[in-house]
């Protein structure tokens, strides 16, 4: 069943102020909710998103013309939505975009009120503790006081931890997939390049390209391919793509393949040779297209400053003290960037403090992406969780 | 071991209100009884990812481990109680494991069958490993990978310095006290550091 949807904004005239102690003044959030809220408001689920995702979590957007969109599919729309493992047919679902971000809601490409001139690299840096506080108040507005659950995968997974201890009395669970408590510096360092590789770009002009009528799109382009390298496994590449040329791709498939590959080599140091090279740049081309320069710092910079531990020491078990929620972790066995040993050392925080957590460590050969895409074993454990939550929610109901 | 009055007997050795951490859960049915009559809590450690996926159905907290790899997400005595229904049969590392329970948990139980069952010498002598209810395997097909006797583990416990607060063996659900190793199918040990 296809579920139509449209993005909502609400505004907020109250200034927010940030970790860094710097605020936003004035602020629009842009979202989409699924599914209806209950009479008790005890069914809503928010979903954070990561990176380069948005408020479109599940459904299409259609034309005036009600035909629906081509390629209008919500970033997770194969979890949630009516049947779905996170089923909207009992669920409120709510997608936010972060502020900062490039989809809606108040962003680098948004008009500073202060200054009456567009922000770009003024934009303030937010945390993941500033988008929650602002998903907080977004949640106020809605009159929900207290969610069933709040789920992410990723820089998501890194909010939805982050709730259970921000507002340890507003969520009863906490979804974290394919997460960590923090990056290690390996992790930093991929950011990092894709950072430079931006800020590098003479076409970013400090931030300001805006008023340029430019986009630094080369950097972009790069630091999609470096980000996309580390969501895939090396199995999955070379399952994918292998040495595959391309040109060799639609060559008379009755030649002998060795002969084919051999002579298709064209031994240029500068035009695409093999497949893997294609394919990185039209993901490259893509993203470039539609996502902002400032955000992307923005948002890994994000990444890079969440670290619960660090006002404890370094001591995640005692940062984690105050959680109340109940967890379902997953992590995935070819993820190595952000492996199951990061999301281990989450469990064991978790049990140290006695808290309810159950933890699956699904064997899929994606990589990162996997938390993205369909595994029976994993959306059936989603699946069976939120029903379990949806026991407890009606149990509430008729108690 | 499935049956009701196995897993009923087991419950009734972990006192009301325990911390539990059951290695090898299974579906998650004793920690289920343990959480219904018992009033416990805890998380049980599965390695497949359809018993994990039960243990979730059920509201069970299961995380997902190869105990081969030890216990190393738990510190000393953080549980009350630690159980080892019919898990030290598939462990490569028995002994190690043994150990880890008695660090992990201020109690261990530990049930396991036990080859030295009559039925079991019978059968070996007359020359044929034992095909039975509570071994229900053929030789070349069973996932236990090695066998041992009520016998063997209180040796294996007092090599290893542990404290053996009580064992017997256990037979349709009932208590074997007299001559354990020759009249039960279950071998039960309880045991601390």
């Amino acid at each position: 069943m296809t579920m139509i949807v449209q993005p909502q904004s609400m505004h907020f005239a109250e200034p927010l102020l940030l970790q860094s102690g710097k605020s936003i003044r004035a602020y629009d959030l842009t979202y989409e909710t699924y599914g209806t809220l209950n009479a008790d408001k005890s069914n809503a689920v928010l979903v954070c998103h990561a990176l380069n995702a948005s408020h479109h979590v599940a459904g299409v957007y259609a034309h005036a013309d009600e035909k629906i969109q081509e390629k209008s599919a919500g970033w997770w729309d194969n979890m949630i939505g009516p049947g779905k493992p996170v089923d909207t047919n009992h669920f409120f679902v709510i997608g936010v975009n972060n502020l900062g971000s490039c989809f809606g809601s108040t962003g680098p490409m948004h008009v500073n009120p202060d200054t009456q001139q567009v922000y770009g690299a003024d934009f303030p840096v937010v945390t993941v503790e500033d988008w929650v506080n602002a998903q907080a108040l977004l949640i106020d507005k809605l009159g929900i006081s207290t969610l069933a659950a709040v789920m992410g995968g990723s820089l998501g997974g890194m909010q939805a931890l982050s709730w259970t201890l921000q507002y340890p009395n507003r969520l009863r669970h906490a979804v974290v997939v394919a997460s960590a408590p923090n990056l290690t510096a390996e992790n930093i360092a991929f950011n990092e390049v894709a950072r430079r590789a931006i800020v590098t770009d003479p076409d970013f002009y400090e931030g300001h390209f805006y008023q340029h009528g430019v986009i630094p799109k080369r950097g972009l382009r790069i630091a999609r391919m470096i980000g996309h390298i580390t969501y895939l496994s090396d199995d999955v590449m070379n399952a994918k793509f292998g040495r595959q040329l391309k040109q060799s791709l639609g060559l008379d498939s009755t030649k002998n393949d060795v002969n084919a590959n051999a002579d298709a080599y064209s031994y240029t140091t500068q035009e695409v040779e093999f497949q893997i090279e294609s394919y990185l740049r039209h993901q490259g081309d893509k993203f470039a297209e539609y996502f902002d320069a400032n955000t992307y710092l923005l948002i890994t910079r994000a990444l890079d400053y969440f670290d619960p531990a660090r006002k404890c020491g370094g001591d995640l078990t005692q940062a984690l003290a105050i959680a109340k929620a109940k967890f379902l972790l997953v992590s995935f066995t070819t993820d190595w960037r952000f492996s199951p040993s990061r999301s281990r050392e989450i469990v064991k925080a978790l049990l140290d403090n006695n808290c309810d957590v159950s933890y699956a460590e699904i064997d899929a050969p994606h990589g990162h992406d996997a938390f993205l895409l369909d595994d029976l074993r994993y959306t059936s454990l989603v699946s069976s969780y939120f029903d379990s939550i949806l026991r407890e929610t009606t149990m509430g109901t008729t108690a | 071991m499935s049956d009701l009055a196995t897993m009923q007997a087991i419950a009734q050795l972990v006192p009301p209100g325990s911390r539990v951490l059951d290695l090898g859960c299974g579906d998650g049915a004793l920690l289920a009884h343990l959480q219904a009559t018992r009033n416990c809590t805890g998380y049980g450690i599965e390695i497949d990812d359809a018993n994990v996926l039960a243990c979730v159905q059920r509201g069970v907290n299961v995380i997902q481990l190869n105990l081969d790899e030890g216990l190393a997400l738990f510190d000393d005595a953080s549980f009350d109680v630690v159980l080892q229904i019919d898990t030290l049969q598939h462990l490569r590392n028995a002994e190690i494991m043994l150990r880890e329970t008695a660090r992990v948990g201020r109690l261990g139980i530990v049930a396991f069958p036990n080859f030295a069952h009559w039925p079991n010498r019978l059968s070996i002598l007359l020359g044929r490993m034992p095909v039975t209810r509570r071994l229900p395997y053929q030789w070349y097909d069973t996932p236990n990978i090695r066998v041992g006797t009520h016998a063997d583990l209180r040796e294996l416990a007092l090599h290893n310095g542990l404290k053996v607060q009580d064992s017997f063996g256990m037979q349709e659900g009932r208590t074997v006290r007299f001559a354990p190793n020759l009249l039960a199918g279950t071998s039960v040990f309880l045991f601390s550091r």
